[in-house]
């Protein structure tokens, strides 16, 4: 397990509700990652390894346990606090094989009529010469559309960094939640900033206009409903901000409890299709 | 101080009038430097006819390779509201008026239904003029609405991607026309509709990361560059040089993501030939 304790931690300087605060919020090193959640809201967690391909990438955790007595299998990106583990998990950026893992056990749940929980905190999936050798881009892809047609309630929460595709890879859910002070974002604020502005340094900038924080995205219609955490922030209060979370997603849960395969299949595609914003010019 | 000076200023030597305009007529080929006549470059489907390099051409020269002639154009009014309101060096609404006169394309996509050796195929081709050929909700609508013409219709669709990725200007918007789309393609699947991406120079992030992966065949190009992350991107995280070939079609299909690495003279007898086995000879 990933968790230990950690010094009281600062708290990031600027306006309360900033976009680029939520961006240090949401990258805080103090931050609860997945493997805190799951040691406190998933009771009897058993970890399942590997995508039975080419390996086991520990960027990604899955397993099965209860959530409040409910039987769930549990998906999700894991990054490291200390310097090792950072490297063991490899900064929570996945590979291909990672991927793999992740649809191998949501088919599995699907096969037994789990519901799945997939937790999204990733900068992004891993951009190396290995990575890219096995089929990054496929493994993403197939992950998105095996998704859509996932026959049990997935529930995808966005626990801190939501990095683009890399994180959208667990994000095709029947219902898509956003920890308060997550963000999500189809490149990060510095990638943004050197493009258009030639400097990294700009991402403070660069945050507030791609609109990645939890707020936005609800106003976007692109999440359905908001997490809150803890005053400050999760990183102040792993226990409390492990309970708001296990409210939404027992909620979450029971409201997919009486839909059949076939409704879940089509809510989810519904939900995704009307994503987009146009209009006709004649 | 000049060592003469003229005395006679009403004397010019008129160097403009003894120059040939050249420009336009000739091209370097980046692929063996080798200067090419504009015109033979024409004539071979911008295919250099001395090394086989793959020129990048515009999304309608694509239809014009692959379709048989006439086609019905489709959602060619919609356009992007900007839901960031985005704003870098101009604003992203600006950009896009720019875009549209220089392009003469409201977005990055085009949308139509022709024939393809008689066979009727909703095509969607990327531009990448338009914006680095990026997604965002005009792409994703476009093609969402092609996928939905061939379930109802039962015809075949050709995407030909050529895309940096999503559009970064339409944030986690563009994100989701990822999500969208292969909702579509999974649709298409079940249905049993036939589907080839074509992959041409460069199909990166996540347009390759969703439906361009995604085909019942993935043909690309030869020498096209295929990837998730860009090139530079990995090269800044790993900290050294990528192997020469790194990313291009024929490392793409030495690692099994391919299904053949097709010339572009010969896409269009390789599609149809694909198209007749899946779904049987025209009639």
């Amino acid at each position: 397990m990933d968790s230990e304790t950690t010094k009281a931690p600062e708290q990031p300087a600027g306006d309360a509700d900033s976009p680029w605060r939520r961006v240090q919020l949401a990258r805080h090193p103090g931050r609860p990652h997945s493997l805190d959640y799951i040691e406190r809201l998933v009771k009897e967690f058993q970890e399942l390894h590997g995508d039975r391909f080419f390996g086991d990438d520990p960027a990604i955790v899955g397993g099965f346990g209860l959530l409040e007595g409910r039987p769930v299998m549990v998906v999700a990106q894991q990054k490291g606090r200390s310097t090792k583990q950072k490297l063991h998990r490899n900064f929570g950026m996945p590979k291909p094989e990672g991927y793999r893992k992740a649809l191998r056990l949501m088919k599995l749940a699907e096969k037994f009529s789990r519901p799945v929980i997939a937790l999204l905190d990733t900068p992004g999936a891993y951009p190396g010469i290995d990575a890219e050798e096995r089929g990054q881009a496929e493994a993403i892809a197939v992950n998105l559309r095996e998704m859509t047609r996932l026959k049990v309630p997935l529930v995808s929460v966005v626990i801190g960094e939501g990095g683009s595709g890399g994180a959208l890879a667990l994000g095709v859910g029947n219902r898509v939640l956003m920890l308060e002070n997550a963000i999500y974002s189809v490149i990060s604020p510095e990638s943004c900033a050197a493009i258009i502005y030639r400097d990294a340094g700009l991402a403070e900038k660069a945050a507030s206009a791609l609109r990645l924080t939890a707020a936005d995205l609800l106003h976007l219609q692109l999440v359905d409903e908001i997490v809150p955490e803890p005053a400050g922030g999760a990183q102040n209060d792993y226990d409390q901000a492990a309970a708001l979370l296990r409210d939404a997603l027992v909620r979450s849960l029971d409201s997919f409890a009486a839909a059949s395969p076939a409704d879940l299949v089509e809510q989810r595609y519904d939900k995704f299709r009307r994503m987009g914003s146009y209009f006709t010019d004649s | 101080m000049a060592w003469f000076t003229r005395d006679k200023p009403s004397v010019s030597t008129q160097r403009g009038g003894r120059t040939v305009k050249t420009e336009g007529l000739w091209e370097k080929c980046p692929g063996c430097s080798q200067i090419l006549w504009r015109k033979t470059l024409e004539e071979n489907g911008e295919v250099c006819p001395k090394c086989g390099y793959h020129f990048k051409i515009d999304a309608f020269a694509r239809l014009k390779l692959l379709l048989d002639g006439e086609w019905v154009e489709h959602d060619k009014g919609l356009r992007s509201t900007d839901p960031l309101e985005f704003f870098d060096a101009q604003p992203y609404k600006q950009r896009l008026a720019n875009m549209e006169s220089r392009t003469k394309l409201p977005d990055a996509a085009v949308s139509v239904t022709g024939t393809l050796n008689r066979r009727k195929v909703n095509v969607c081709a990327l531009e990448l003029k338009f914006i680095g050929g990026s997604m965002g909700c005009v792409v994703g609508e476009k093609i969402t609405r092609a996928i939905e013409r061939s379930l109802a219709e039962k015809t075949p669709l050709v995407i030909v991607s050529a895309s940096g990725g999503a559009r970064m200007q339409e944030g986690a918007v563009s994100l989701m026309q990822m999500a969208k789309i292969t909702a579509g393609l999974m649709r298409l699947d079940e249905a049993g509709i036939p589907f080839v991406s074509v992959l041409t120079d460069p199909t990166t992030g996540g347009v390759t990361a969703s439906f361009a992966m995604l085909g019942d065949l993935n043909i690309a190009e030869p020498g096209a560059l295929i990837g998730f992350a860009g090139p530079r991107v990995i090269e800044q995280t790993i900290r050294q040089k990528l192997p020469e070939g790194f990313q291009r079609s024929e490392f793409l299909l030495e690692h099994g993501f391919l299904d053949a690495v097709v010339k572009r003279s010969e896409l269009k007898s390789f599609i149809s030939r694909a198209l007749d086995f899946f779904a049987g000879p025209v009639t």
